[in-house]
């Protein structure tokens, strides 16, 4: 008989467990709970994305399916499971079958290194509420979301579609341009945090401030590459009805259809969860700084979590909430935007703060309030410098860009004789 | 390269993406907060169809339950779509009526001329939308059908009250 103390043994609430046993099924509990509460959440944010789009439209969205429509996501997915799956005749099957699952698996696998409340302590050992507390945690996050798009390209790729391949191609360049400012603009906060895991980072802005407050500029950056690495308008180029049918998942049906959907949604929740965990403090309560030492409880659990709740639910929002705002870019302002600005803005940003850091350490200003008045100071210099001057008077790759300046000039000389110029109808 | 492009000049200058955009956020927002809902909720609730609606026709009945209709021949003459089919017929005191009285709804333009023209004011058309059947058969409604409608009819136009007060 195996001695139960072996597997769960009375421990110090406030300190890790010590059995690795403790351990296994602590992480099992969190797995089964995380991954439950994140597929129902995915499921009901379609329909709040249906929901908040007719409310921007003045309509009134899915009602009818159980009180305010709540059943409809379960009716779709049944729909889903029942209907036929269809696979084009010059399809490359075995790809064409991996494909959604090379783009739904990452999606999911990036949650779990995001801390999402304060430690839970129980009787047998403290339980970290993050489901794998990877050291490496943000590059770990890095390496993986940037999986997603193997998913999108093979199933571009398999379908033998060529409005499918469009979208996987773009869908490529995409990713990549913007892969790269949305790493440059992370680097002030791991210069900041002076580490990569993604508890230490929470743990530092609990103390020297939200960094949206000290970089609002890298945010900005983050927010811009999280819409382009998730595929929401106004970077939707993967897909882009109006030009690609449904590009990448044009061929794709019923439930291999469904997980595209969920990725889709997946990553946004991922996104959103990094923008919290990064710039928004993650489950830290604001204005407290002693939540993230012990003594740890149930209620700063739960509260904690609440706070992470309502932080992410709010950059939901806000991704549904542009994507019924602005209409999408044109392929060229994208790449324009990616790496014309994008990119530049986030060295130059790196360059900027890292020389802040090391002036500041090297006239001995430590952490505290003195430091973050001086990285305040400079932030709202920097922000006003590109949201002022920098924003104004340009346009991003404008359609005449491509044309030569004497060329130009005589379309100009031609519309400023034209009636629409004038005024003068003939 | 495009040839026939106009390419106007923009207004650089005032060119703002970020502006712009806050800008595009608060009125969806404003809508999002207070959105002006026209959407009919359709089974439950119905539109008010005007009351010069032409639909789905309907025979008006005497008070002994037959046809006002007495097979005049009108309807069917001046129907441009040639959609009535009339039978004629006479009983024993030399009173006409129709025999077969036939409309395909399918092929009626409701232009509603039919109505104008009866001169008993038998035919009428309806203020009805909900028309669905099953086959295209279903659609040719016969005399029977035609009386047992309940809807309400068509006021048709009139030239000395043309705003309908």
């Amino acid at each position: 008989m195996i001695p139960h103390s072996l597997l769960l043994q009375a421990a110090n609430p406030q300190l890790p467990p010590a059995g690795g046993g403790t351990f296994v099924i602590f992480t099992v509990v969190k797995m089964i709970a995380v991954f439950t509460v994140y597929m129902i959440g995915v499921a009901l944010l379609t329909l709040a994305e249906r929901k908040i789009s007719a409310w921007i439209q003045d309509r009134h969205g899915p009602n009818r399916v159980g009180p305010g429509g709540i059943g409809q996501p379960f009716a779709d997915g049944l729909k889903n499971f029942m209907k036929e799956e269809t696979y084009p005749e010059a399809a490359y099957k075995p790809l064409f079958i991996l494909a959604p699952i090379l783009s739904f698996i990452p999606a999911l696998t990036t949650w779990c290194v995001i801390p999402f409340a304060s430690p839970l302590p129980t009787r047998w050992g403290r339980m970290d509420m993050v489901v794998a507390d990877l050291p490496v945690g943000f590059l770990f996050i890095l390496a993986i979301s940037s999986l997603g798009v193997y998913g999108i390209v093979l199933a571009g790729w398999a379908s033998n579609n060529k409005y499918a391949l469009l979208g996987g191609l773009r869908s490529s360049a995409q990713m990549i341009s913007y892969e790269i400012s949305l790493g440059m603009s992370t680097i002030p906060v791991l210069l900041l945090a002076g580490n990569v895991t993604l508890n230490s980072i929470i743990t530092q802005q609990a103390y020297g401030g939200w960094n949206v407050v000290n970089l609002t500029l890298a945010f900005f950056i983050f927010l811009v590459a999280a819409f382009a690495e998730t595929n929401r308008l106004p970077f939707d180029f993967p897909e882009a009805e109006s030009e690609l049918i449904a590009g990448y998942h044009t061929e794709y049906s019923a439930m291999k259809f469904s997980l595209f959907f969920i990725a889709e949604y997946a990553n946004m929740v991922t996104a959103s969860a990094l923008m919290v965990t990064l710039f928004f403090g993650g489950w830290d309560v604001p204005f407290t700084a002693r939540d993230n030492i012990g003594p740890f409880s149930g209620w700063l659990t739960l509260l904690s979590l609440v706070i992470f709740a309502a932080k992410l639910l709010f950059f939901l929002f806000f991704f549904m909430w542009i994507r019924w705002t602005l209409p999408r870019f044109r392929y060229d302002q994208l790449m324009s935007l990616g790496w014309k600005i994008m990119l530049p803005l986030a060295l130059a940003y790196i360059i900027v703060i890292a020389g802040v850091i090391l002036v500041l350490e090297t006239a001995g200003i430590g952490p505290g309030a003195m430091y973050s008045s001086i990285m305040g100071v400079v932030n709202i210099v920097i922000v006003m410098v590109v949201f002022t001057i920098l924003d104004h008077g340009r346009i991003i790759s404008p359609a005449y860009g491509r044309l030569e300046s004497v060329r130009l000039a005589r379309l100009r000389a031609v519309a400023a004789r034209s009636p629409l110029a004038t005024g003068v109808s003939r | 390269m495009a040839i026939n492009v106009k390419v106007l000049d923009r207004p650089v200058e005032d060119v703002s993406y970020v502006k712009a955009t806050l800008k595009g956020m608060g009125l969806t927002l404003r809508h999002l907060v207070n959105p002006h809902k026209v959407t009919v909720q359709y089974p439950e609730e119905k539109w008010q169809i005007s009351p010069r609606w032409r639909g789905t026709h309907r025979m008006l009945t005497t008070e002994t339950g037959k046809a006002k209709c007495v097979a005049c021949g009108l309807c069917p003459t001046v129907c441009p779509a040639n959609c009535i089919k009339l039978v004629p017929g006479e009983d024993e005191e030399g009173n006409r009526y129709p025999l077969i009285f036939e409309i395909d709804e399918f092929r009626c333009i409701f232009c509603g001329y039919c109505q104008e023209v009866c001169p008993e004011e038998a035919i009428h058309v309806g203020r009805h939308y909900e028309n669905a059947e099953y086959s295209r058969a279903g659609f040719v409604y016969d005399l029977e059908r035609l009386t047992a409608q309940t809807h309400p009819v068509c006021e048709m136009w009139d030239p000395d009250d043309p705003k309908g007060e």
